[in-house]
């Protein structure tokens, strides 16, 4: 028998006496409404339907963590505002990947560009000031960035270099973590990306007397700019 | 030394070690005051753990059909699932890849099952360079320790332990401020992953649904770990499954509040194999190991089973007034505090490993915080029953026997007490002292003095006045 065998035998015997339900409680006899995660919603931290809620939530949620969020006019808006970036902070080489949102935008940075989209040199990727990327949402509730390998670039780009940008649109924008797992399914129930992830904040670390710091190995600045 | 013996040797060091006391009342308290803020933001605390634990039940106790499941997921997309029934199975698999892709050099992120099968001692001793990628894992690898506490592994140290570490092992200029010993540790691992050829990474939950890792990490470590190194290997327990993708959106905020006190931990990143064709980066192998080592021993006891619901958040240790005097390293176990006295008499032996079941003052803390209501404090005392059923203290029972004796006879019972009244007196006089016949129990305990008068003596001269 091979060791797969063994283990799910084992498993089987294992599992032929019943466990007592969890929670001190007796099992209901029919239960309706499907797995109980399904009403994850009514548990978690609540949030209101309209737009400007949300967006006021995401940017408190994002400011606590200490990432920037800048609710813009439209697309014509994000050159300049990622121009300003470049000044201020020098970025000498950015990376990124082709989109309709970045596309454009990184051209009119004007600066040398690592590209993701087909396969690249890491150590080119890792000489870059800034990774500017795409998503597939913006999440409200926790003022989390939704993404994946399939939306931004890859897998390394938003977590190698020091700075993530990230550009998107307000139609992205959504209420809360159930909703976030229901836009993946929809969107790629047939084919998954190999990656995906929910960025919320910068990186951080509180391993040295649990006081925080930023950029532990991953990003030390998160800006997310909403056209 | 036994091991029980070595635990109480340390667990009498450290209660007395005031400064460890300080270290760790500072870090508990930072987080319980932003884990009780976060939990406030949930509509429902209680509902969401009493439907976390119905979701871990219905994996657990369907658990073959979800392995096979997940496995069969992943492996449909190019991933390489391996199985491995003991630690040492699961150390040659992983030895095995590194030999056959003639690696040299391993970036590892966080994962407490390669502790558990002492994975750093074997690739090492091979002649691997395993570097930890976690900066809390990081320093106590420096270090040559295990981590002390399974979300915050370095918690017992102060930065000043710590710049002194990095002065002595990396050369680098003494510093009492964090940030500057974080961007140490930064520079020297931002080399490693660039040119590591093998990426180590653990697991926080397995959806069986999509054939999918999740893994929750706030540094950025396992997402380079994962992401950059052509070999991934992911190595996990078999309790790790979640049925579905949508379970997360429960899981993930309680694994934070929980884990940490944070509302979302800053990545929670999902694995669904090697590069799909299309695709730029990612590694161009995936394997998965899945570890039982004795876990289905812990599956067939359907009383604790509940045990492997667990999701290693450690807000059981962080609770737990034991844990909090006597310090992670003193159990000598890979998980420790509640969870950890309740798994490792299954993991390694009952006897060998009870005394961590009596090394708790049942108070309930752990049960009542654990976010998949694991009954933690009731397992200590099965654990108690089972280590005394399988092996009876010949003492304890004389002295159940002796005192049933005396009980029922009125006329021995008076002498005993009688008896036990001068007996006490004297006693003071050798407590404390090596004369003490019975010190084990009193050096540390005060029995209340017998009362002069028994009731029925009371009520007799209460009615005659």
């Amino acid at each position: 028998m091979s060791e797969k065998e063994n283990i799910l035998a084992r498993v089987r015997e294992a599992l032929r006496v019943p466990a007592p339900w969890p929670g001190h409680s007796p099992a209901p006899s029919n239960r309706t409404g499907g797995p109980p995660s399904d009403n994850a919603r009514q548990w978690l931290p609540s949030v209101r339907p309209s737009f400007d809620d949300q967006v006021a939530l995401f940017r408190k949620n994002a400011g606590d963590l200490k990432a920037e969020f800048f609710l813009l006019e439209g697309v014509d808006e994000l050159p300049a505002k990622l121009a300003q970036l470049r000044e201020t902070e020098g970025w000498k080489k950015i990376g990124t990947h082709d989109g309709e949102l970045t596309t454009a935008a990184c051209r009119a940075l004007d600066l040398p560009t690592c590209r993701t989209d087909h396969p690249y040199d890491a150590k080119d990727l890792e000489t870059c000031d800034a990774g500017i990327t795409e998503c597939d949402a913006l999440i409200a509730q926790t003022g989390s960035v939704l993404l994946t390998s399939r939306s931004a670039g890859g897998r390394a780009l938003s977590v190698l270099p020091p700075h993530h940008v990230v550009l998107a649109r307000r139609e992205q924008l959504i209420s809360d973590l159930p909703e976030a797992f229901a836009l993946l399914k929809r969107k790629y129930q047939s084919n998954y990306p190999s990656f995906m992830t929910l960025i919320t904040g910068p990186s951080r670390t509180g391993d040295i007397e649990r006081i925080l710091v930023l950029g532990a190995h991953g990003p030390k600045k998160l800006t997310i700019f909403c056209v | 030394m036994s091991f029980v013996q070595e635990f109480k040797t340390q667990a009498l060091r450290l209660t007395h070690d005031l400064r460890h006391r300080q270290l760790i009342q500072t870090a508990l308290r930072k987080y319980e005051i932003v884990r009780d803020k976060s939990r406030a933001a949930f509509r429902d605390w209680q509902a969401a753990r009493q439907a976390a634990a119905e979701t871990k039940w219905e994996a657990i106790n369907h658990l073959d059909k979800y392995l096979v499941e997940f496995t069969d997921k992943l492996a449909a997309r190019g991933t390489k699932v391996h199985w491995a029934s003991t630690a040492s199975q699961a150390r040659d698999i992983i030895l095995g890849i590194i030999r056959e892709k003639k690696a040299r050099s391993i970036i590892k992120s966080k994962a407490m099952t390669s502790e558990e099968i002492h994975l750093n001692e074997a690739l090492e001793h091979a002649g691997y360079e395993v570097v930890e990628s976690d900066l809390g894992e990081f320093i106590v690898q420096l270090r040559h320790e295990a981590p002390y506490h399974i979300v915050f592994p370095a918690m017992h140290l102060s930065r000043g332990d710590i710049s002194e570490l990095f002065t002595r092992e990396l050369g680098s200029a003494q510093t009492d401020n964090p940030e500057e010993l974080t961007m140490i540790a930064r520079r020297v691992l931002r080399e490693k992953y660039v040119t590591a050829d093998i990426g180590l990474t653990g697991a926080n939950f397995a959806i069986a649904e999509t054939g999918m890792i999740s893994i929750t990490e706030n540094e950025g470590n396992a997402r380079l770990t994962g992401s950059l190194p052509k070999v991934v290997i992911s190595l996990l327990g078999i309790e790790k499954i979640l049925p579905r993708l949508e379970d997360l959106a429960l899981f993930l905020p309680m694994l934070a509040v929980s884990g940490t006190g944070q509302a979302l931990t800053c990545y929670n990143s999902l694995y669904g194999g090697p590069r799909q064709p299309g695709e730029s980066d990612g590694p161009e192998e995936y394997h998965v190991v899945l570890l039982d080592n004795r876990r289905t021993e812990l599956l067939a006891d359907a009383e604790q089973r509940d045990a492997l619901h667990c999701i290693r958040c450690g807000a059981c240790l962080n609770v737990c007034p034991i844990f909090r005097n006597v310090g992670g390293h003193t159990y000598g176990t890979t998980y420790s505090g509640p969870i950890g006295s309740v798994i490792t008499p299954h993991l390694r032996g009952l006897q060998d490993w009870k005394h961590l079941s009596y090394a708790s003052s049942l108070c309930g803390a752990c049960t009542e915080t654990c976010p998949v209501k694991i009954d933690l404090h009731h397992h200590l005392l099965q654990n108690r029953r089972n280590a005394s059923n399988q092996k009876p203290s010949t003492l304890e029972k004389m002295a159940f026997k002796l005192f049933a004796f005396t009980v029922n006879r009125p006329g021995l019972y008076a002498f005993a007490r009688g008896a036990g009244r001068i007996a006490q007196k004297l006693h003071s006089l050798v407590k404390r002292t090596r004369l003490d016949p019975a010190g084990g129990w009193t050096t540390t305990r005060d029995l209340p003095p017998i009362a002069s008068q028994t009731f029925k003596e009371f009520w007799k001269t209460r009615n005659k006045s």
